[in-house]
This record gives structure tokens, sequence and C-alpha cells, in this order.
């Protein structure tokens, strides 16, 4: 299937999030070929998981739909899904890079009928809904997927219900015996833009995500105000399923850290105020408390802490707060902790805390890889020593869409000397 | 070339089970002189695409319409090179997905489709990409040779591409060479400025051209045919250029503003840009008497975050107060820095540096500085700490430092006039009105551009000319032109660096593209352009005024004069002209008109109204598509036009379904107004605007003003389409069937 042939004139884009898609585009629109490899079963990355950007409060699905246009037309652009780069070895101008692609165990006369989905009986979790609800085995991995093409979960082939796909599907599109692939390719330079990960809330003990339902993690929040999530675009509970009378956001929630994560993730500020509009939107009397160290709305996002502030049921309050238990009888939250301003000991109770939790970098990490430099949090450093591999986006520093995109217009850019210098 | 056209149906996905094919084929594709008509169950299957090739190849088909899915789907599949030009007709989505199925209308919609989809490919012709005359130009020009600006030249000089700098100031360097440290990744120390080293770079660099104390005179032509006029120490020269980005940078808040915070009142209040050319100078000394600086206190936000100032953030502000701290301290480890703040910005890993500073003991106070005064030759400042809860004097102090933010060399210091247009409002007593900020006529001077729209870039907010896009940070609204550093959004040098590499990508591309004949974001790869039939112009002036980038300028006499490589390819010229003289080969009023003539109109007694729907390609189209998907249901009655932009729309099409008999027109859009979502930025307000001129048409055929009405789709409004369709054909029914039906 993939007779990929490239030559060293090629660019290597690694992660089809923003950052992926956009330096492979820029690359590609200036005239050089372009691989692009996507772990995921779809394009877009973690942007599909948002419901809105800030402070414009727009779909994520608008710039992706005219990058997904300009990609569709573009002939020097090859992406894969389900794809990872298993090793890269050479040089800046002649690198070998195996890849492996997953098998989707659904072929490219998918025509998105559904009856597979209708067919199969087996649920796993929504990896794209964070695990908060069940997804059928047999799926489309979002409504807006690019490539729109189902997928069948592994735990499924050669099962019952991996039969029940199979002769449910009309067009011969269902294929249990896809097994993994690997291609080689020899490409010139490589844009790594794998991305992140939101940090694991766990980990943050005095704060009980994982034990009381009833916190939750910023992306969490953004799945549920999403009218494709799993409420419908209502922001509940998630421990009887009614809407919140009053929510907490906590800011720098495992940030700024040193036992967790010592930097700053740049975009939770933005993110939680952002949220707050979402609560609004449905929920005119909800009471909204931000517990915060400092609100970081860097240049005209000022306007958008400005325009927030204006709410009246939004109350920022300065303050870290130490801990919180839960109220087993209702599912409430007791926050504690000191209120910077006033020295007050805080002790107040919300039916859903919403965790403001920061960014890891997916690093480099092949058992065969080029020397690259992280830093010691694990973001990719671009050092004129190494040319070559040029990182882009959020694994570079953490940041926000636009910046991700223009990161990742520079990163094709670099790639791009690296073909030229040859 | 002469057409010879294959309609291919395809029955598969339900298509077959709702619809009578036969008929379909028979009745879809009459009087338009069809050569094959074909149907295949699955038609993107390899033996569907193996029935086209060979139709292609054996007779000669070289037009092919596709009845079947979205055109967003397949679209590979259903790629047959240059030369056979491909219509989808969707028949899925739009009609097996969403339709009743086997029922007269969903029947009369699929055919209603398939001949407008005939009738667009009838009025498509292969596409000529435009080839300018001169020769093209890839040379990028910088203006402005500061850090952001000589990292873009350099940067497009790695790549192969010669780079020209025009610098104001007699040296290269802009505000970089007057700092003495910078703050960077790693963030944990400070770091040398490298502004020599750069500014060496370049000039080593055979691939850049360097003007100094040197300004644009003018730039006229468009991407890949710029001449660029420079004046130079006296000299003149002219350089053709393909494609520009403004880094002219910043100047700091003028503190004389900031009395209240001691300016101009105390010689030691001295803002943070003065504190670092005192620093940079050698030593940092107090301004009034040269004595020892041993306490300092800094105030963040001077003039920032302040709606009676700058109601922006300037971003690096709290980075460059830590810095000059260390700066205090390096000079002497026995003093003492105070730093006055609001909230403390040290994102992502710079982080570090706000560890740094408080762990060399700096004293961060949160509040508000109420007072400042001066007590034996030493300053104090009274605040509320926010922290503490009650007000506090810090006494003793050397030095103040306002840390001031920063102005975009585009910001005009009062607004510019000009004479107003015959019907505006607002017009003073000289006949002069103010420019509003995104116009071209509002920025200071930088590029001096020979367009009918105005000199310089428009702006977004603040005076910052930047792209209102995030997905598409680079995109400003004249093509080719792009902006780095901080003229576009304050920002830290590590940020500059960056931006500036990623414009000098942006300028490349455009050059590539254009010298391909394509156009760029966002109809990238684009190759058609308007064409301009001036035997019937009226010199109206809608285009030139209208084109929301400036593309067309105008002659004395006020006929247009176009640019083809400034062209976006929307159409907001096409829909604008009222003699309709402006045309796309594969995109035209006529063909529009044609394809909603092909839609039949039954007569007023069978009681089935028909509605158009002009939608827009961008975004409201997939929202439809992805309705269908969800197999929601709307009504059989409506009919979809896709259209470029919804700015493309021209009034005649509105007039003319009208008078067939058309019941109601509908046109859904992207969001317009200060949060615009409209690609092409005015668009979708254009069409807006021009529907309230609509009711001039609507009065002359006495006709009711609800027949027509615009609707704000967004991508992921699909699930309001039926609610909104719905509501429409309601109101139709209630104004009744248009009178003139079957006339």
């Amino acid at each position: 299937m993939a007779d990929v042939q490239t030559t060293s004139q090629a660019i290597l884009v690694v992660g089809g999030g923003m950052s992926g898609i956009t330096a492979a585009l820029e690359a590609a629109e200036a005239g050089y070929d372009v691989v692009l490899v996507e772990r995921n079963p779809y394009l877009g990355g973690r942007v599909t998981q948002l419901y809105q950007y800030f402070p414009k409060l727009c779909p994520p699905n608008c710039g992706l739909e005219i990058n997904f246009r300009r990609m569709r037309q573009n002939p020097k652009v090859r992406f894969f899904t389900m794809a990872e780069v298993a090793s890269i070895s050479g040089r800046e101008g002649d690198y070998d890079v195996t890849v492996k692609m997953a098998p989707r165990y659904v072929n490219e006369k998918c025509t998105c009928c559904g009856k597979c989905a209708e067919a199969c009986e087996a649920e796993i979790d929504n990896p794209f809904n964070y695990g908060m609800d069940k997804i059928k085995a047999a799926y489309l991995p979002h409504e807006f997927a690019f490539p729109m093409r189902y997928i069948l979960d592994p735990s499924i082939v050669g099962t019952d219900q991996g039969k029940k796909c199979l002769d449910a599907c009309e067009y011969g599109a269902i294929d249990p015996d896809m097994k993994e692939t690997t291609f080689d390719l020899k490409v010139g330079a490589i844009v790594w833009a794998a991305g992140w990960n939101p940090y694991d809330a766990a980990k943050i003990d005095y704060y009980g995500f994982g034990e009381y339902k009833n916190v939750i993690t910023n992306v969490m929040m953004e799945r549920m105000a999403a009218p494709n999530g799993p409420t419908g675009g209502r922001i509940l509970r998630p421990s009887d399923k009614k809407e919140p009378k009053n929510i907490a956001f906590i800011q720098c929630a495992g940030s700024r850290d040193e036992n967790h994560l010592p930097y700053c993730s740049g975009i939770c500020c933005l993110a939680s105020l952002k949220q707050t509009t979402y609560v609004r939107e449905r929920k005119p009397d909800c009471d909204i408390a931000i517990f915060f160290i400092d609100i970081r709305a860097l240049d005209r996002l000022e306007d958008f802490y400005v325009k927030v502030q204006a709410d009246r049921k939004v109350a920022f309050i300065k303050s870290k707060i130490a801990n919180i238990t839960e109220d087993e009888g209702t599912g409430n939250l007791i926050l504690e902790g000191e209120n910077t301003r006033t020295g007050e000991q805080i002790l107040m109770n919300f039916d859903m805390v919403v965790l403001a939790t920061g960014m890891v970098p997916n690093r480099i990490e092949l058992d065969a890889a080029p020397d690259v430099t992280h830093d010691e949090y694990g973001f990719f450093t671009n050092n004129p020593e190494q040319p070559g591999i040029y990182g882009a986006g959020c694994v570079r520093t953490p940041t926000d869409v636009a910046s991700s995109v223009q990161d990742a217009t520079a990163g094709a850019l670099k790639a791009i000397q690296s073909i030229a210098r040859r | 070339m002469d057409k010879k056209t294959a309609v291919y149906i395809c029955t598969g996905c339900g298509i077959g089970d709702v619809l009578n094919i036969e008929q379909l084929k028979e009745e879809g594709t009459a009087d338009f002189g069809i050569d094959v008509i074909k149907d295949h169950p699955f038609l993107c299957g390899q033996e569907g695409v193996d029935l086209i090739k060979q139709d292609i190849e054996g007779e000669g088909v070289n037009t092919v319409v596709i009845a079947a899915c979205s055109h967003r789907v397949n679209y590979d599949t259903f790629n047959f090179g240059r030369d056979v030009i491909v219509q989808r007709v969707n028949l899925r989505e739009q009609v097996a997905w969403s339709q009743a199925p086997k029922e007269e209308d969903t029947q009369m919609l699929a055919q209603d489709n398939l001949k407008m989809g005939c009738s667009q490919a009838k009025d498509t012709d292969w596409v000529q990409p435009y080839k300018a005359e001169e020769p093209y130009s890839k040379d990028i020009l910088v203006v402005g040779g500061g850090l952001a600006g000589m990292t873009a030249a350099l940067e497009a000089a790695k790549a192969g591409y010669r780079a020209v700098i025009v610098e104001k100031e007699d040296k290269l360097g802009g505000f970089l060479g007057r700092m003495k440290s910078t703050v960077t990744l790693p963030y944990k120390a400070l770091s040398e400025t490298g502004a020599a080293q750069l500014i060496q770079k370049v000039e080593d660099e055979p691939k850049i051209k360097v003007y100094t104390s040197a300004s644009v005179e003018k730039v006229s032509g468009g991407p890949g045919l710029f001449s660029v006029d420079i004046k130079a120490n006296g000299n003149s020269a002219t350089e053709r250029i393909g494609a520009i980005v403004q880094a002219t940078g910043w100047v700091p808040y003028d503190a004389n503003k900031l009395g209240h915070l001691g300016y101009g009142k105390f010689k030691d209040v001295v803002t943070n840009v003065e504190m670092e050319e005192m620093a940079a100078a050698g030593k940092i000394t107090r301004p009034s008497d040269g004595g020892d600086v041993k306490n300092v206190l800094f105030i963040q936000c001077a003039g920032s975050r302040d709606p009676e100032h700058l109601p922006y953030c300037s971003s690096v502000c709290c980075m460059v107060s830590m810095k000059q701290a260390t700066y205090v301290k390096e000079q002497n480890p026995e003093a003492v820095n105070y730093i006055l703040y609001k909230d403390v910005r040290t994102v992502g890993q710079s982080e570090d540096f706000y560890r740094k500073a408080q762990n060399d003991g700096n004293v961060f106070i949160r509040g508000a500085a109420t007072q400042l005064g001066e007590a034996g030759g030493k300053l104090f400042v009274e605040a509320d700490d926010e922290l503490l809860g009650e007000k506090i004097k810090i006494e003793d102090l050397d030095m103040v430092v306002l840390a001031v933010g920063m102005v975009p060399a585009s910001r005009p210091e009062t607004t510019p006039r000009i004479k107003a247009p015959a019907d505006a409002a607002g017009a003073d007593e000289n006949g002069m009105i103010e420019v509003a900020p995104d116009s071209g006529f509002f920025a200071n001077s930088a590029l001096h551009l020979a367009y009918r729209q105005g000199p310089e870039l428009p702006t977004l907010k603040y005076g910052f000319p930047d792209s209102h896009f995030i997905c598409f940070p680079y995109e400003t609204r004249r093509t080719g032109i792009y902006t780095a550093g901080c003229l576009r959004r304050p920002m830290e040098t590590a940020k500059a660096i960056e931006d500036a590499v990623g414009a000098a990508m942006k300028a490349i591309q455009c050059t590539e593209a254009t010298a391909a004949g394509k156009a760029v974001h966002p109809r990238a790869g684009d190759m058609t352009f308007p064409e301009f039939n001036m035997q019937r112009c009226t010199q109206c002036k809608r285009c030139t005024e209208e084109c929301p980038f400036g593309a067309i300028n105008e002659d004395e006499k006020g006929n247009p004069l176009p640019n083809p490589t400034r062209c976006r390819r929307c159409g907001v010229c096409m829909g604008a002209c009222p003699e309709r003289i402006i045309s796309f080969k594969n995109y035209s009023v006529g063909m529009i008109g044609n394809m909603i003539k092909s839609v039949h109109v039954p007569e007023e007694d069978e009681k089935k109204p028909r509605v158009i729907c002009l939608i827009c390609e961008n975004d409201a189209l997939p929202a439809l598509d992805m309705a269908g998907i969800k197999r929601m249901k709307w009504s059989p009655y409506i009919r979809f036009v896709p259209m470029r932009c919804l700015g493309s729309m021209n009034l005649v099409w509105i007039a003319d379904s009208l008078s067939r008999g058309i019941d109601g027109i509908l046109l859904f859009g992207c969001r317009h107004g200060d949060d615009y979502q409209c690609h092409f930025v005015k668009g979708s307000e254009l069409a807006n605007t021009r529907l309230g001129k609509v009711s001039e048409t609507l009065d002359r055929l006495a006709l009711e003003s609800d027949r027509v009405r615009f609707e704000e789709v967004g991508i992921t409004d699909y699930h309001r389409i039926p609610g909104i369709i719905e509501e429409f054909m309601k109101k139709i029914e209630e104004v009744g069937p248009n009178p003139y039906k079957g006339w």
C-alpha cells in the first residue's frame, strides 16, 4: 500500500496536529515534497478535541477544513495516519527513516455508512473523549475525522464482534487480516511536531483526581462543552450527571511546581477564561471561582481577560489551593488553601472542580535516532550544531495555536534550508 | 477545446435505493448534449474508476460529471489530470442521506442537482494560469533591519533566496543593538544579544543587499512583480521584488504621559528602555547626580493593561525588569531590587528565570503604586500591597524604572483623516473623515504602496498590522506582504526570531506560487484569475473599493486596473460588479446564473416551492455535508449552489431567481463583524450589505423582503441547518408562492 518513493529532497514531518499540518503545507506550497506521518487514525491532533479557540471563540474545524482542502489539492503532500516513526538514522540532507503503520482493519473502500458500528456490540473507552464515555469498537474517531474512514479496535479483531463487522459491510472495507506494515523513507530534513500530552493529574495527589469523580481536567472540560462530546455539549458533574451550580478552576495544577512541572504551560489561564464563557453560555447563574497565582493573558489577549473579568459571577481568588477532599454524600469537593490577598484560610465547597493542568511534550524516544537535544523538561531544543531535525510547536515550547502555527511555518523553512544546502 | 462530456452516476451508498436512476439519467442530463451517461454501483472502486478512464482514453471524454458523494471525499480517486475537467454533483449527503427515499420530491431534487452540475460543467473552461509579461522576481524585500528583519533576510538567504534590507537608521541592529543582554532559551541566565555577530553575518552574506539610512519611497506592482523605489543616503535605487516582509519594529510608549508615575518630574524615574541603554553604555548610575545605585524599584505595567494608555500587555516587560534587576545586582551584589507588579507573566520555560530572580533575593510585590515622591534626594513609592493587604512605603530608592510597553511603528500618533466620500457620515467642517484602523490609509508610512486602497497594511487592533486568524497568523490583508516581530505583536527576542523565520517562509512561498501562476492562501494552488471585459465597464469603482485585499488599482477615469498576482481569487469583485464584466475560467456570473436557470420551477398549483441557497464552500458547505452524514433531514425544496465566498454573490442572481418564480433565496455564510470568520475578511459582510440593496429589486418586483435571508452558518453549526431551513420554508409558506411562476 505504501509504495512511497522519496528522495533526500523530501521533508518528513512527524506529527499531524496543527503544527505538523502547517509545516507540511507551508513547505509543500513552496514546491517541496513532504511526507506527513501521524500516529492517530485522523489528522488534527489535539486541536480537534477543543470546542473553541480563545479569544475569538471560534471552532477549530474552520481552520482545519481550509488546511485539509489545501492538503487535498496538493500532490506534494502525502500523509499517513496510524503511522509512527520507528527509527531515524543518517544526517542532515540524508536521513533513512523507517515508519511503522498499525493496522486500521478498514481499507480505502470505506464509505462511512456506519453499518459496522451498528452491528458491533462491543464497546471501548472513547479515546477522543479522554475515556469519559464509551464508543463501539468499530468506530469513526470523531465526526469531523479526516481522513473520513472507520477503524476497528484491535480487541475485536478475530472475535465474534469482528466477524459481525465484516459481515455488515457491503463494500468489502473491513479487513481483519490487515497487518502492521513498515516502509522506508529517504528524506533530507525532518520536522518533529509530535505535540504534547496533558499532564497526568493523578500525580497531584492532594487534588484527588482519579479518586473524586467531580474533579476533572481542563481537557476533559473542553470535551464536555463540545456538542460532539460525551454529554452532547452539556456541562455535567460526572458523579450524578447534574448541572453544577458552581465550579472551581484551579490554575497551575501541577505547574510552576518543582514537584511536578516546573515550567508554565502558557495557555492554561486563557483556556480557563475561555471555559468560563462555555459555562456562562449554558448556565447564566452558575457561580465560578478561578484560583490563580498570576493570570497570564499576554499581549492583546489581555482584552479577553478584561472581558471575562466583567462577568460578575466569575470570582478571581489569588490562592494556591493546598488540598481537596470530597464530601462523600454529595460528591461535592471541599477546597482548602490560603487566600493570599486576605490571608484568610479558604474552606469552600464546590459542585465540580476543573484542574488547569499543563502540557508535557512528546520527545523523540526511538531506539535509533540521531543526536538531538532536549531540555531538562523534555522540550526539543533546536541546536544549531545539530541541523536537519527541527522541533516545531508544543514539542519546543508550550504555547497557543497561533504561535504553534507560526513556529511550524518557521520549522518548514528550516527544513527547506537543510535540503537547499545539499 | 471542444467539450466531450460524460456523466457518471454512482448508485452506491444508498443512492440507488432512494432514486429512480434511469429517470435521473434521462431527465438530469436532458438538453445538455451529454455524449456518455453511465451508472455504476461502486464508482469510487477500481472498476468504477477504470470505467471512467476507459471513456477518457477511448472516447476522448474530457469533461466528467460525477454524481455521487461530496466533493470533499474521494478527491484523489476522481482526479484524472489537468486536461480533464471534473464536476462533482452531490447525490449522497444532500440527497440519499438527507431526503425521503423514492419520493417524487427527492427525485426532482436529484434531477436538479444533476442539471446544475451539467450546466456548471458546460460553462467551465480549461484553466490558463496567469503569466505576466515581465520576468518574475523571487527576491525578498525586508523593511527594517532589526532582529526580526535581519533574521528574515538571513533565513531567506540560507534557503537560496536573495534578500534586500531597507533600514532607516545608519546601521543595522534596531533595538537589539541597543540592548545590553537578552533573556532567551533556556532562560537560566542572561545571554549575549548576539547583535554584532548577527549584523556581521548579514553584511557577509552575498545574497543580502543592505541599504542603510534608507527608506522605501514607493512600492508598485504585486507579488512577483513588485517594483520598489528606495532612497538611501540621497541616492535612489529600484529593486524588483517578489514578496515583502515588514519588520519595522516598535517604539516605547511615551512615558511623558505617565506623569502620575513621576516621569518628567523626577530625574531618577526612567523607563525600561532608558535603563537598558544606560546598562548597555557601561554603568547604571543615578541620572540626577551620577551616584551609585543601591535600591531600585521597578513599576510593572506602567501605562499598560490600562484603558487610559495601552490596554494590551506587552508580554516582555516582566522578564525585562528581572533582567535589569540582574544588571543592578551584577554591578552591586548588595543592591536591592523591588518589582511592583500586577501579574508576573513569564510563560513557558521562562518561568525558570522568574524562579532565579526570586532566588536572587529580588523582592516581588503584588500591588499598585499610589504615590511617588522625593525625600532627601532619594525617591519613595507608596503602594497597596495586595498580599499583605496593607499600604506600604518603600523609601530610599535611587531609581524607579517604569516598565513601559511597546507601540508598533505602524501606529499613528493621531488618527489620520482623509477626504470623506460624498455619502459618508461623520465628516468634519473640512469634509474630512477619520480613517478606520483597518484601512490602508491608517498606518504610519513604511511601504508607500501605490495601491488604490492605501499605502500601508491595514491594522487589526491597537495599530498592529496582524492577521485576525488564529490558524493563519501570517495572512495580512495584502497579498505577498507579511509582517514579523514586534510590529506584528509585542514579543520577546526568542519569539521574534521564530516569527521572522516564518515570515521569510511565507514570503518565499508566495514568490514560488506566484511564478507558477498559483494563488496563495486560502485558495492555495488556484490557477484561475479574474478577467475583466472592459468594454462594458461603467467605472462605478465598486470592485476597486470592495476588494478585501486591495488588488485592483484605478486610473484617473475610474477604470479598474487589475493586478492578478495580488488577487486571492475570492470573486468579491465579480459579485460587486453591476455590469457583470468580471469572470474566472471556471466561475462566473453567467455560470451561476445558468445553474439557477437549469432548476425546474414547478407551477404554482403543484404546491412545490423552490428555494435557492447560495452556500459558502469554506464553512457552510462542510457543515451541510456533516448534516447529511448525520442523516439529518430537511426540505426537498431547497437547491444548494456553492460559492467560493458569499462575497462573490452578484445581485443579478437574486433578481433572476425571483423573476423566474423561485420563492425564496437563502445565503449561508460565515460570521462577519468584529470576530469575523470569513476567510476573505469582508466577503460575508459584503454579501449581507448587498442584500440590503436587494429590497429595491424586491420592491420593483412587488415581492416581500422575507423571501431573501442571510444566515450565519459556521462549520460546527450543522445541527442548526435543518431548523434554519424549516423555519425559512415556513416563512415562505406564509408569504405564499412567488407570483412570477410560469412567466
